[in-house]
């Protein structure tokens, strides 16, 4: 059998320990990858003991008071701190998920365990770069494209016509989905992965879009779409609860329907 | 010092900031065939227009009868008569067509039964020059901003527009009073980068996290209000800082006023519906201003709601199931994980908490940037202009209704767009840049990244924030903010000691919240010297020491000059311009704002 092994210079280290502020009552151990770009060692895992009473409830929170107060060193995306902004998605105890709406209780066991989302290449810590990712999202071309003329005022669109947006437009771009997804692990190079087909998809369906028919030849490729092999782990981590999965066949649909 | 080198790159234009403000600037300038560069240190999605959650003004007249004129009657008194008229014209006039724009670009607005974007009622909205609330604000569920600023990325993209994303703004590069470009450290590799261009925008947003319970993101930290300071250029009307009646109690998160628009109402401990004492015409839809002095007065005689008395309740609770789900789902979830409130079930605990700045950088009405310049007024500095938060242009004056902000980014990203391409030659040549620009630029980023002190980053912004949230509050008397200047004043002097652990230069998360920390002290600053120096009350800014608004001697803009090196802050004023832009409208004079 064959044995698979990260290189050498990738396999990640016992860290340092950071132990919690002298009379902490109720303490959390959090344990962090870090990976410090400009040095010359290996990746680690730190781990931290949180006063748990001095911190707020959610992953972010314990974050953040690990960077005030017992390591400024440590660096991750964040900023709406709501669920609405998609910086703080990582790994949390193993999930894909954003630290600001994840509470630090609801990981199961003693250590809470938090890591970059997984198959990226990690810039620094819990950075992790996402050009390829973007580069994804901008491939399907994601905005509306009309050959009617423009009317003076508004598209006019059915209530039922723009219900068929929702589960699709509320998509934050965190890349969960996308970086959950073995398929996506294996050919995200060429697969465009759960999150920019949901896209895709978002503009497929929307009434005021006069492209179908050039869209879906984009995206009638073996690897582009059909890549998908609806392991559902997409649907599964979706911190705001869509269904790029779903969204996926419905695209897959819309080919078998324009040659049957 | 170490040695640093510049990456160099040349544009017709910059623009700082891809929040919906800066990408519609940029959007407009690249159409327009100037070659458009647009910096952010966030990834464009991840800006906080995202979070604008209820809606966008315009007098579109889907649901019942309306005119530009009604809106600007009622932007006018919800400014308490300290917006400049002309930009107020110039922003309902133009909202439709701003408006239509973004549903022909994908924004996918909430419907009518009869296919049109669905409007809901906003506070302070009202027609016929206040007679009753009106249906104004259009509205994508309450995810207006998200649904915005997703939609404008993707226009940029269909339109070319270069995107230089997280890289760290710093400094602004100026020569002899002009602005010739901006300097920015890139995180992912750690270079720096100097952009020249014949025009910066600066679109960087408000300073919401110089205090410590906010709405804003934590990257509001208005670091291009905090360039322009280190410019020697003023802020204007800092004072006014509008507190949103409804963020979640402990958590501060936005609840949007499209909640009370749809229906909802807020309570005190006793179960009365206390607006209608306050706002006896509009009752809970009044302006937030009003609003959020009700609930703090509530809270303060011993009427707040939950176990400390210290809250105010908001149901929903009584709306039908179907219309929250629709209307309303994303409050409805941050209700839930923030709060541990089904909105079906139980009302949500929430507090005034620090939401937007009036204040920022003053600019007419093509978002140019003006200062006084002896006696005249609105001298405007060459090469600089300033749109949406980051801007006082000034529509709000001393405080905005809801649902305004979404319309001034982008009828304003679109005048500095139309106005940079008036005024700008493609390609034109522009002048060398010198070292000594930027000499102080570096200066300070090496002294940050060194800092060698004993007071972690954290712990001074901590100090700054508690100061902020105490002394400059939603009343404030001479005796607050007097401690607040002090306060501050100490904090600022305290920099010298400010410790930086990590020395990198790739993803420095400690530099660039020192850089931050850097920025909002600052704005923190000229915030409270302003709000000492106004000895009125107007609108957001409440002195009970001063209770009445007094047009005779403070109609007028509040200019404030920062000295970092000693921290000393200088004042002095523009006129509230009297006038509108065309002879549609009449001046719309001073009376008591009574709703």
């Amino acid at each position: 059998m064959v044995e698979l092994a990260l290189p050498k210079n990738s396999r990640v280290q016992k860290g340092r320990h950071h132990p919690a502020p002298a009379g902490a009552q109720k303490v959390r151990t959090f344990k962090v990858y870090r990976y410090d770009p400009e040095g010359a060692e290996n990746p680690r895992w730190d781990t931290y003991d949180v006063d748990i009473e001095a911190c707020g409830p959610m992953v972010l929170d314990a974050l953040i008071y690990i960077k005030n107060t017992m390591d400024p060193t440590l660096a991750f995306r964040r900023s709406c701190r709501e669920g609405v902004c998609g910086s703080c998605a990582m790994n949390i105890g193993g999930r894909n998920t954003l630290a600001c709406t994840h509470g630090w209780d609801e990981v199961p066991g003693q250590t809470c365990t938090i890591s970059p989302l997984p198959h990226m290449p990690v810039i620094k810590d819990l950075v992790p770069d996402m050009t390829l990712f973007y580069a994804q999202y901008a491939s399907i071309e994601p905005w509306l494209h009309t050959k009617t003329p423009e009317p003076q005022g508004e598209w006019l669109q059915t209530p039922a016509d723009r219900e068929k947006l929702d589960g699709l437009y509320e998509c934050i771009l965190c890349a969960c989905c996308s970086t959950s997804c073995p398929s996506y692990w294996w050919n995200g190079d060429k697969y465009l992965g759960p999150a920019a087909l949901l896209h895709a998809y978002r503009w497929l369906i929307d009434s005021r879009d006069e492209a179908t028919g050039e869209r879906l030849d984009d995206l009638e490729d073996p690897f582009k779409l059909y890549r998908c092999h609806t392991i559902m782990n997409c649907a599964q981590v979706c911190p705001k609860g869509l269904n790029p999965a779903k969204a996926i066949a419905e695209v897959k649909k819309m080919l078998v329907d324009r040659v049957v | 010092m170490a040695v640093y080198e510049f990456i160099d790159h040349k544009f017709d234009v910059v623009v700082v900031g891809a929040g919906g403000s800066g990408l519609r600037a940029a959007l407009g300038c690249a159409q327009a065939g100037l070659r458009t560069a647009c910096v952010s240190k966030v990834f464009p999605t991840r800006s906080h227009t995202v979070a604008a959650q209820g809606g966008i003004s315009a007098s579109l007249g889907n649901m019942s009868q309306d005119d530009w004129r009604w809106h600007m009657y009622d932007t006018v008194k919800g400014s308490d008569w300290l917006g400049d008229q002309d930009a107020i014209e110039y922003l309902c006039r133009n909202a439709p067509a701003a408006v239509y724009e973004l549903e022909h670009w994908g924004v996918p607005f909430s419907r009518t039964e009869d296919g049109k974007i669905y409007q809901r009622a906003f506070g302070g909205m009202t027609s016929n020059y206040g007679e009753a609330p009106i249906q104004r604000t259009c509205a994508a569920a309450d995810r207006t901003g998200h649904a915005m600023l997703h939609t404008m990325y993707g226009q940029s993209l269909a339109n070319n527009t270069e995107f230089f994303i997280e890289y760290f703004a710093l400094d602004l590069i100026m020569e002899d009073g002009v602005c010739r470009g901006v300097t920015a450290w890139k995180l992912d590799d750690g270079t720096l980068h100097r952009f020249q261009a014949q025009m910066v925008i600066l679109a960087t947003g408000g300073y919401g996290r110089a205090y410590f319970s906010c709405t804003s993101a934590h990257t509001c930290t208005g670091d291009g209000n905090a360039m322009v300071l280190r410019a020697g250029l003023p802020l204007q009307d800092m004072e006014f800082v509008q507190f949103h009646p409804t963020g979640i109690y402990g958590a501060g998160c936005l609840i949007t006023e499209g909640a009370r628009g749809e229906g909802g109402y807020l309570t005190n401990s006793e179960g009365e519906r206390f607006m209608e004492r306050y706002a006896p015409s509009v009752k809970d839809l009044a302006p937030r201003d009003m609003v959020s002095r009700a609930m703090t007065i509530e809270i303060r005689e011993g009427r707040g709601a939950g176990p400390g008395k210290d809250h105010i309740f908001l149901h929903l609770d009584h709306l039908d199931p179907k219309v929250l789900a629709a209307r309303l789902p994303g409050i409805s979830e941050s209700a839930r994980v923030f709060s541990g409130v089904d909105v079906t079930k139980a009302p949500i605990p929430v507090l005034p908490t620090v939401h937007y700045n009036m204040g920022g950088i003053p600019t007419n009405f093509y978002s140019e940037v003006v200062t006084r310049d002896g006696d005249n007024p609105d001298s405007v500095i060459p090469g600089l202009m300033a749109v949406g938060e980051a801007a006082c242009v000034s529509v709000h004056g001393a405080n905005r209704l809801g649902s305004n902000s979404l319309i001034d980014l982008v009828v304003f990203g679109r005048s500095a767009a139309l106005r940079a391409a008036d005024i700008l030659t493609p390609g034109a040549k522009q002048p060398d840049l010198k070292p000594a620009q930027t000499e102080a630029h570096l200066a300070r980023f090496d002294r940050l990244r060194n800092a060698k002190g004993g007071t972690p980053t954290a712990q001074l912004r901590l100090d700054m924030q508690k100061a902020m949230q105490e002394d400059a509050a939603v009343f404030r008397t001479g005796e607050s903010l007097a401690s607040g200047v002090a306060r501050l004043d100490k904090i600022h002097g305290q920099r010298s000691d400010i410790q930086v652990t990590d020395r990198g230069l790739i993803w420095n998360t400690d530099l660039v919240e020192t850089l931050e920390f850097d920025n909002l002290i600052g704005q923190a600053a000229v915030t409270v010297n302003g709000a000492l120096h106004r000895t009125e009350s107007r609108g957001a800014h409440a002195r009970e020491d001063y209770p009445d608004r007094d047009d005779e001697n403070w109609m007028k803009h509040t200019l404030t000059w920062f000295d970092d090196t000693t921290g000393k802050v200088r004042m002095d004023d523009r006129p509230v311009h009297a006038y509108t832009l065309s002879n549609d409208v009449a001046y719309i004079p001073p009376k008591a704002r009574v709703y």
